[in-house]
Formats: structure tokens, C-alpha cells, sequence
């Protein structure tokens, strides 16, 4: 029998998989994404002593505004650079998150999973920076060039931090990594350095809380000063999206991924990345923003030399073990 | 897809870039034509390293390759950072006096 | 396997159409961004591309390394050009024709060389072998091929040491005064260490 295109046979599905697995992945990260901002809704009308249920609901109000809202034109503006920025975002996050394992399966199981990762990272510099380039705009590109000057103060230390994992587990196999802390310690234990330099990398490249200059209010929204309508949402959405790829990529990296007791594996993945990405949307609400041209001696004198020395640390260990 | 066939598209990359390193004025823009030649020795050391002999040396030589593009692009911005600063100018053309 | 290598073949044809066209593009347009923003998707075709020969970890490499490049060139070209080329159509070349015909002639080149070499049959990898592998390169860089991993390392050093000294606009004595004891130092902008 000639296969067919609903034939689920072995051989069929091996071409619907990975199809049927990103859009899973999307799903679940749109979900991820939207809590997060209901979260920050929360924090915020709680902040405001206003109305919870309003906080809610708020992504969902400002999802349906700004599709209605008509998009605002803006002389010689690089339109095609300005919307390849903007789409870019919530494209880079779903790329990073294709490559974690969900629940011991992930959808694209990439030898060089966590090099993987720090390419999709750096590529979101240009998304960045295209946004505040395309708008032809002041305010716009000092914004864009506020995030490369914190990208390479950032990008250096978060490097590193993803490093030290891999050496401990020999291998740069995202499931590899998880498989390394079963039954054993979690990363996040010894790598402590490590794992809070990548979570401030996480907030850096979703231009968030802290290392939210970029967007800073001080420079009218900076990257998303002249956004509107459609592309406002999905670039509000794609720094959602980046976080909760973030999230989800250290649960794998630091937290064990589905490792821990009583509970299936994919409900301990579940509850480590809705946590991670709890604590760092409230992280917004917690720390004061990073002004660029302290954090960047910081980055380069503090993080880095520190995160170096924990690669040594771990290096030593991994030496010793084996 | 064969070994000339990556070959010949290599070499319309190296072409490219060669055109663009000869023809550009500004420092930065000869700069992307060397790094666009490069390009295509990359793809052709690729190339060579799959069709004819896939083992460690070739990888070892595709490092070296793009090594050799992180120091040229270094040593590129400082040097054109310092022509920027001393005469306010990033023309390959009013450096020429560099080279008596 | 028919079906797989009809599959690689048009995957590889149209990375290699994006690569060259968009290599083509880098000197075409009129935006120093666009300009920049062509040449990196020009190396992320590449990179992809090696992906089809098995070099996953020197393919993603090579997309991060330039899509890293790219982004921190664009500023150097806006920086350096003094001129916006939104306001301003920018044809700043020399010696065109001549830059043709060298570039025609070198493709002739090395294309007849491509096609008319008799080019040896593979030697094919010893079985069980991980082809392409970071553990491979690794392996190769720290044990057989060490004498590459001891002159790169140096000429990077040497390359951050020179690309400063080279840049920087103020030196030390500029910081710290000419006994290098002013504290603190004299900074237009203060970093966040206090130094």
C-alpha cells in the first residue's frame, strides 16, 4: 500500500514530528509567554492597589487594542529592516525553545544544543538593534545602541556561564546536560555563579527589569518608542516569549530538568520553569533599572572574571572525576 | 550536491568579496569584501573537508579560517578607529600615503 | 535514501543562491544597515549550509560569531560614514571596471579549476567515527593539532593588546594624571566598579 498522507505508519510520522512537536512547543511557550504577562499585570495593579482582575486580564486588553490600532507611518523609515526586527524576537525565542527537552523529548535534539541557544541569543543584538535602526527615529536608535553596548557587556559572562554546565556534563547535548544531574546534584548547587549570570543574561537579551534600558523611559520607550499596533504586540510579545525561553532553557542547563521525586518528569519541568519565570518577571518590580555605562564595567570587570573562575572551579572537578 | 558544485559556489562568494575589497573607498565596506572572501574559503574548506578527507584536520582548519576573520575584523576597527581619529576620515583614499 | 539526498541537494542550492545573492546585495544597496544585514545573512547561509555536511558545531559557530560581527559592524559603518545614505544615496567606489574584471577573472579561475580538477574519491572515515563533532575538534585542537591551538591563542592576545592599544583615546596617564595617583580617576563617563 503506497503510503498517504494521513499515514501515521513510522514512516509518515517521522516527516509530521518535528512539525507537530514546534507547534506544541509553540503553544506551550505562547502560554508561557502570556502568563507571564498577566503575572506583570498583577504585580503591577497590586503595585497601583488596583483591581487583580484587571491585572489579569491586561495583556489580553492590550493584545485586542493594539490590533485595532492602525499603524503609525514614520518618513523614510527602513520598513523591511524595522519589521524583520520586530518579528524576529518571538521567532528567536521559539528556536531557543525547540531545542530543551520537554519531559525527557525535545523537538529538535541538536548535538550542540547549548551553542545553539548562544547563536539564537546573539542574533537577537541585530533584531534589537534593527528595531531602533528601522524607525528612523532618535530615541529609537539610542535605544538600539544602549542594548549592543549592554549585549557586549552581558554576552561575554553568559557565554561562560552556558560553558560551565557543559564541561560538568561533558557534553554540549541539552539532554545530555539534564542527564548529568539525574539523582545527582543540580548544577545550579556548584555552578551558582553561573546560573545567576545567566539569568541576568536572560533579562538582558528580553530587555527586561534591570537591563531594560534599551526600552527605558528616559529616552520616550527607546526600541519601542515608535512601535504601534500589530508591531508594538509582537515585539511586547517576543520579550515575554524570550524570558520564558529562558526560563525554560535553564531548567535543563542548572535545575535538573525533569529530576525530582514523587512527581512525572514533565511536571517537575513544568513547575521548575513557571517558577524561574515567575521570579524573574517580579525581578521587574524588585530591582532598580541598570543605568548602561555603570553595568558595561561591571559586565566586563565583575561578571566575567567571576564566571571565569567558576568555569575553573567546575573544570577541576570535571578533570578530577573522570 | 557535489564537490564542485560547492566548489564553483565558493568561488562566486570569493569573487564577490574580491570585487567588493578592490572596488569600495570606505575602510569598513573593504573590510566586508574580505570577510566575504572568506566566506567563501570557508565553505569551500567545508567542501573539501566532506567530499575528499573527513576527518579532525579539516575542522582544525575551518577554526583557523574563522579565527583569522575575528582577528582581521579586530585589527580592521582599531585601525580604522585610529585612521577615524587622526584625519577624520575613513577613505581607503586619503590613507594612501601610509603605504611610501 | 533517494529521497534524502534530492532533499539536501535543494536545501544546499538555495542556501548557496541566498549566499551569493545576498553577497551581491552587500554592494548594491544604498543602507549602510542593509548593506551589513546582507553580508550576515550572507554567512548564515553558509553556516547552515555546513550543516548539511555534518560540521554542526563549525556551523553554529560560524552564525554566532557573525551574526555577533555584523551586529557590532553596522555601528562602525554608521559611526565612520558621517552621513546618513537614507538622505544621501552612497556610490563610493574606485577603479569599478577594473574591480569586475578581476573579480570575473577570479571566478573563471577558480571555477574551471573546480570543475576541470580531477578531484581524488573520499576517504572514507573510519567506521564508528562521530564526523563533525565538537568532542573531534576538540580532541584534535588539544592533542594532534596542538601546534595550531599554540599560535592562535598568542595572535589573539596579541590582537586584543594591539586592537586596544591601537583605539583607545585615552590612556592611562589621561585617566590618573601624570604620577598616575589621581583618585578618583578622570572619566567622562564613570563606570559602575568605581576604578
Amino acid at each position: 500500500m503506497p503510503p498517504t498522507p494521513h499515514d501515521w505508519s513510522p514512516r509518515g510520522w517521522r516527516v509530521v514530528e518535528p512539525v507537530v512537536g514546534a507547534l506544541v512547543v509553540a503553544v506551550l511557550l505562547g502560554g508561557l509567554a502570556l502568563a507571564a504577562a498577566s503575572l506583570d499585570g498583577v504585580l503591577a495593579a497590586r503595585g497601583r492597589s488596583s483591581g487583580m482582575a484587571a491585572g489579569w486580564s491586561a495583556p489580553l486588553a492590550e493584545a485586542a487594542r493594539l490590533m485595532r490600532q492602525r499603524r503609525r507611518t514614520i518618513v523614510a523609515a527602513d520598513v523591511l529592516l524595522w519589521r524583520v526586527g520586530g518579528a524576529a524576537l518571538l521567532v528567536l525565542a521559539l528556536l531557543k525553545a525547540v531545542v530543551v527537552p520537554v519531559g525527557g523529548r525535545s523537538v529538535a535534539d541538536l548535538a550542540v544544543g547549548v551553542v545553539w541557544f548562544n547563536a539564537m541569543d546573539v542574533t537577537v543584538w541585530a533584531a534589537v538593534w534593527l528595531l531602533g535602526w528601522g524607525a528612523n527615529s532618535a530615541h529609537a536608535l539610542v535605544g538600539g545602541y544602549r542594548f549592543l553596548a549592554q549585549g557586549l557587556a552581558y554576552e561575554l559572562p553568559l557565554m561562560f556561564a552556558l560553558t560551565a554546565p557543559a564541561v560538568a556534563a561533558g557534553s554540549l547535548r541539552l539532554a545530555e546536560v539534564e542527564a548529568a544531574q539525574q539523582g545527582g546534584a543540580w548544577f545550579v548547587l556548584w555552578m551558582p555563579v553561573a546560573f545567576a549570570v545567566f539569568c541576568l543574561g536572560v533579562v538582558a537579551f528580553s530587555v527586561w527589569g534591570p537591563l531594560s534600558v534599551p526600552a527605558g523611559v528616559d529616552v520616550a520607550g527607546g526600541v519601542l518608542a515608535e512601535l504601534s499596533g500589530v508591531d508594538r504586540l509582537l515585539v511586547l510579545a517576543g520579550r515575554y516569549a524570550l524570558l520564558a525561553a529562558g526560563a525554560a532553557f535553564a531548567v535543563p542547563m542548572f535545575l535538573g530538568g525533569a529530576d525530582g521525586p514523587v512527581l512525572p518528569g514533565w511536571a517537575w519541568f513544568g513547575l521548575k520553569v513557571v517558577l524561574l519565570l515567575a521570579l524573574l518577571v517580579a525581578l521587574r518590580r524588585h530591582l532598580p533599572v541598570l543605568r548602561p555605562d555603570r553595568f558595561v564595567e561591571v559586565g566586563w570587570l565583575v561578571l566575567l572574571p567571576a564566571v571565569l573562575l567558576q568555569v575553573l572551579v567546575v573544570s577541576v572537578v570535571a578533570v578530577w572525576r573522570y | 550536491m557535489t564537490l564542485e558544485a560547492v566548489l564553483v559556489v565558493a568561488a562566486a562568494l570569493f569573487s564577490v568579496g574580491l570585487y567588493g575589497a578592490i572596488s569600495q573607498q570606505v575602510v569598513v565596506m573593504v573590510m566586508m569584501g574580505l570577510e566575504l572572501m572568506l566566506n567563501g574559503v570557508i565553505l569551500a574548506a567545508a567542501g573539501f573537508w566532506w567530499f575528499l578527507s573527513p576527518d579532525p584536520t579539516g575542522q582544525v582548519l575551518l577554526l583557523v579560517v574563522i579565527a583569522a576573520m575575528t582577528l582581521e575584523m579586530a585589527m580592521g576597527f582599531a585601525v580604522a578607529t585610529l585612521l577615524h581619529r587622526s584625519r577624520n576620515s575613513d577613505m581607503t583614499d586619503m590613507a594612501t600615503d601610509l603605504s611610501r | 535514501m533517494g529521497g534524502t539526498e534530492v532533499l539536501e541537494s535543494v536545501v544546499f542550492w538555495v542556501l548557496a543562491v541566498v549566499a551569493v545573492a545576498s553577497g551581491v546585495v552587500v554592494f548594491r544597496v544604498d543602507s549602510m544597515a542593509r548593506a551589513t544585514y546582507a553580508l550576515a545573512v550572507s554567512f548564515v547561509a553558509v553556516g547552515l549550509a555546513l550543516l548539511l555536511v555534518d560540521l554542526h558545531y563549525i556551523g553554529i559557530i560560524t552564525v554566532l560569531m557573525m551574526m555577533m560581527e555584523m551586529a557590532v559592524m553596522a555601528v562602525y559603518m554608521v559611526m565612520f560614514m558621517g552621513m546618513n545614505p537614507a538622505l544621501m544615496p552612497m556610490s563610493m567606489v574606485h577603479d569599478n571596471r577594473a574591480a569586475i574584471a578581476a573579480a570575473v577573472a577570479t571566478f573563471v579561475v577558480l571555477a574551471g579549476g573546480a570543475l576541470l580538477v580531477p578531484w581524488p574519491s573520499r576517504r572514507e572515515p573510519e567506521p564508528g567515527a562521530v564526523l563533525g563533532s565538537a568532542a573531534e575538534l576538540g580532541e584534535a585542537i588539544m592533542g594532534s593539532h596542538m601546534l595550531v591551538m599554540l599560535t592562535v591563542s598568542p595572535a589573539m592576545l596579541a590582537t586584543i593588546v594591539a586592537g586596544v592599544v591601537l583605539a583607545q583615546a585615552r590612556g592611562r596617564y589621561d585617566r590618573l594624571g601624570d604620577d598616575l595617583d589621581r583618585r578618583p580617576a578622570d572619566d567622562p563617563q564613570p563606570g559602575g566598579v568605581g576604578r
